[in-house]
């Protein structure tokens, strides 16, 4: 039983660390434009459809079938607010938000054109023989998501508090106004955070597949458990996000193993519902959520 | 009384249109058009009056439509007291999720109600035992009143569009009524609305669950109407149509919503090979609407119509 249980929390932070990217995705455009963005999870999806294309169909090695589809995701998140957001009239929150809907569909339907209904998948990385660990089969795949993830993780800490940008970043979401003021180019860094957050959900796209499937409707679903991942651990926190991602995936897990793996969509948003009840603000969370 | 006319016009050549028409598609075409009125009538009432927004009212319509469609073949209940039962049992669903969420900004709502709608779909999908799971369940009912059956499309159409007109003419009203104004002045300012004794969670909240109970009596009608029904329809897919619809009618224009509905409806049967494309079209629409005429396109066309007007005189 207790290995079982080990068993189920392995698989669930595996899965909980693409949540914990995705959700970091969502507070990263958050917090330069105060917008959740719904296309998160489409970019997720264009990751792995990317990566199928590139590294299954093109027969790129890896490496850089990998970083193609990284920067084609971020591109396409980049293009997203410049060619919408941007150009939109009216700069109201609920406005901006449902352009980032409506641009999650007209991607999911492109998708559909360019690759078809059937769902696809790739190989894992590097083999499909268990590691044992204290008698717990982990797959390589699940050591290449963690790995990735934790990398993903650290390098995006210290870019935003090491270097210049990331800096001038923070000063973004921080307040909009003062960094205007401070000569920090606004525009720019709210594109950037759509680049950013396109490669985050590119990076989870890419490592999810092989352990699940993509095809092309796959994203509202991601979108929805990276969204609730966020709320769990706090909007807009980068701990947050990652402990939010974990817990959620594990918590999924469990309930997929212990009581039904048919229901276990179902948990996540009744999670998400709980939290929004209770604390709204999530674990990690300041009381930043503004109740009206 | 400017108002009252708009409606007898309507009501006239709702009443017209099908001497006219000779095509049974046409007519089932605007069958289903007459639903999606009420559909986006109810959410427009929340959109454009309580300021609020629900992606999940694909949820509440199929609900309407499983419970109707269970409660009279599986258990053989009669079938107008179901549709009003399946309109209460939804409303109380709606009142359970808005409570919560509700009280949060906007897009934390179009969160937790796309959520809800996914579980929904889930649960329909999962259930099969009641609900005949992803292939749908079939033989439902078709509507009658004492010995009359409602049972060709023309029938379908007086009836569908007489309660449609009827969910315009109560929608109208209440805009109309102190209730109205209080969500008129919620939708400006929730803030000074509060100041000014105006209860808005309460107000939101009934609204919420008036607009899910329109959309469970579309739904139910669809069900004894199509007398099919499967978990595909009632996706987040049509949540987002639903509330297109209202984005091109205009947020806080009720004939604007009528406008939107019956032009959406109908524009899949008029564009051939469009309806493959479907979920691109209405992407595109969406975003290109919300870009431009972030007023909705109806209201844009009106004052350009008007001021066109203006300029010959």
């Amino acid at each position: 039983m207790l290995l079982k249980l080990f068993q189920f929390t392995l698989s669930g932070l595996t899965i909980g660390s693409t949540y914990a990217l995705i959700a970091i995705g969502f507070s990263i455009i958050h917090n330069a434009t105060g917008i959740v963005n719904f296309a998160q999870g489409e970019f997720v999806m264009l990751g792995g459809m990317f990566m199928i294309t590139f590294y299954g169909y093109l027969k790129l090695p890896m490496a850089p079938a990998f970083a193609l589809s990284v920067f084609a995701v971020a591109f396409i998140g980049m293009l997203l607010e410049k060619t919408t957001l941007r150009q939109s009239k009216s700069k109201e929150i609920l406005n901006l938000v449902m352009i980032t809907v409506g641009a999650s569909i007209f991607i999911k339907g492109l998708s559909m054109a360019v690759w078809g209904k059937n769902a696809m998948t790739l190989p894992p990385f590097s083999g499909e023989d268990p590691i044992l660990v204290f008698g717990a089969a982990i797959m390589p795949q699940s050591i290449w998501i963690f790995g990735i993830t934790v990398g993903v993780v650290a390098a995006l800490n210290t870019f935003f508090i090491r270097t210049r940008t990331g800096k001038a970043m923070r000063a973004v979401a921080a307040s909009r106004r003062s960094a205007l003021l401070a000569g920090i180019p606004v525009n720019r860094m709210i594109a950037l955070s759509f680049f950013l957050s396109g490669a985050l959900g590119a990076v989870a796209g890419i490592i999810l597949t092989p352990v699940t499937t993509i095809s092309y409707d796959a994203g509202v679903m991601l979108g929805l458990k990276g969204f609730s991942a966020a709320i769990l651990g706090g909007y807009g926190s980068m701990i947050g996000a990652v402990a939010g991602g974990l817990l959620l995936g594990v918590l999924e897990s469990l309930g997929a193993g212990l009581v039904s793996s048919e229901y276990k969509d179902v948990l996540a948003f009744l999670i998400l519902l709980i939290v929004l009840f209770f604390k709204p603000a999530g674990i990690f969370g300041k009381g930043a959520l503004r109740r009206v | 009384m400017i108002k009252n006319l708009q409606l007898c016009v309507f009501g006239l050549v709702v009443f017209i249109l099908p001497l006219a028409l000779r095509n049974n598609y046409y007519l089932m075409a605007l069958n289903i058009a007459a639903l999606n009125v009420m559909i986006v009538i109810g959410l427009n009432l929340l959109m454009g009056y309580a300021g609020q927004i629900s992606l999940g009212h694909a949820a509440f319509f199929g609900l309407g439509a499983y419970l109707s469609a269970i409660l009279t073949t599986t258990y053989g209940f009669a079938t107008w007291p179901t549709i009003l039962g399946a309109m209460a049992i939804t409303a109380g669903i709606a009142y359970i999720i808005g409570i919560p969420t509700l009280k949060l900004e906007g897009h934390y709502l179009v969160m937790a109600t796309l959520g809800f709608n996914v579980i929904v779909y889930i649960i329909m999908i999962q259930l099969s035992a009641l609900t005949g799971g992803p292939s749908g369940f079939a033989g439902i009912p078709r509507l009658q009143i004492g010995g009359f059956a409602f049972d060709s499309d023309r029938k379908i159409y007086y009836l569908f569009w007489a309660v449609s007109i009827g969910v315009l003419t109560l929608s109208l009203n209440l805009i109309r009524s102190r209730a109205g104004r209080a969500l008129a002045a919620l939708s400006h300012n929730e803030v000074a609305a509060r100041c000014t004794g105006v209860d808005t969670e309460t107000f939101k909240v009934k609204i919420f669950v008036i607009s899910a109970a329109m959309a469970s009596l579309a739904g139910s009608l669809y069900a004894h109407y199509i007398s099919f029904i499967s978990p595909g329809s009632f996706n987040i897919f049509f949540s987002l149509q639903a509330v297109t619809m209202v984005l091109v009618g205009g947020m806080g224009s009720l004939w604007g919503s009528v406008f939107g509905a019956i032009l959406l409806s109908l524009l899949p049967e008029v564009l051939h090979g469009v309806k493959e494309y479907n979920v691109l079209v209405y992407g595109f629409i969406l975003m290109t609407v919300l870009m431009f005429f972030p007023k909705g396109l109806f209201p844009a066309i009106r004052s350009f119509g008007a001021a066109v007007v203006r300029k010959k005189t």
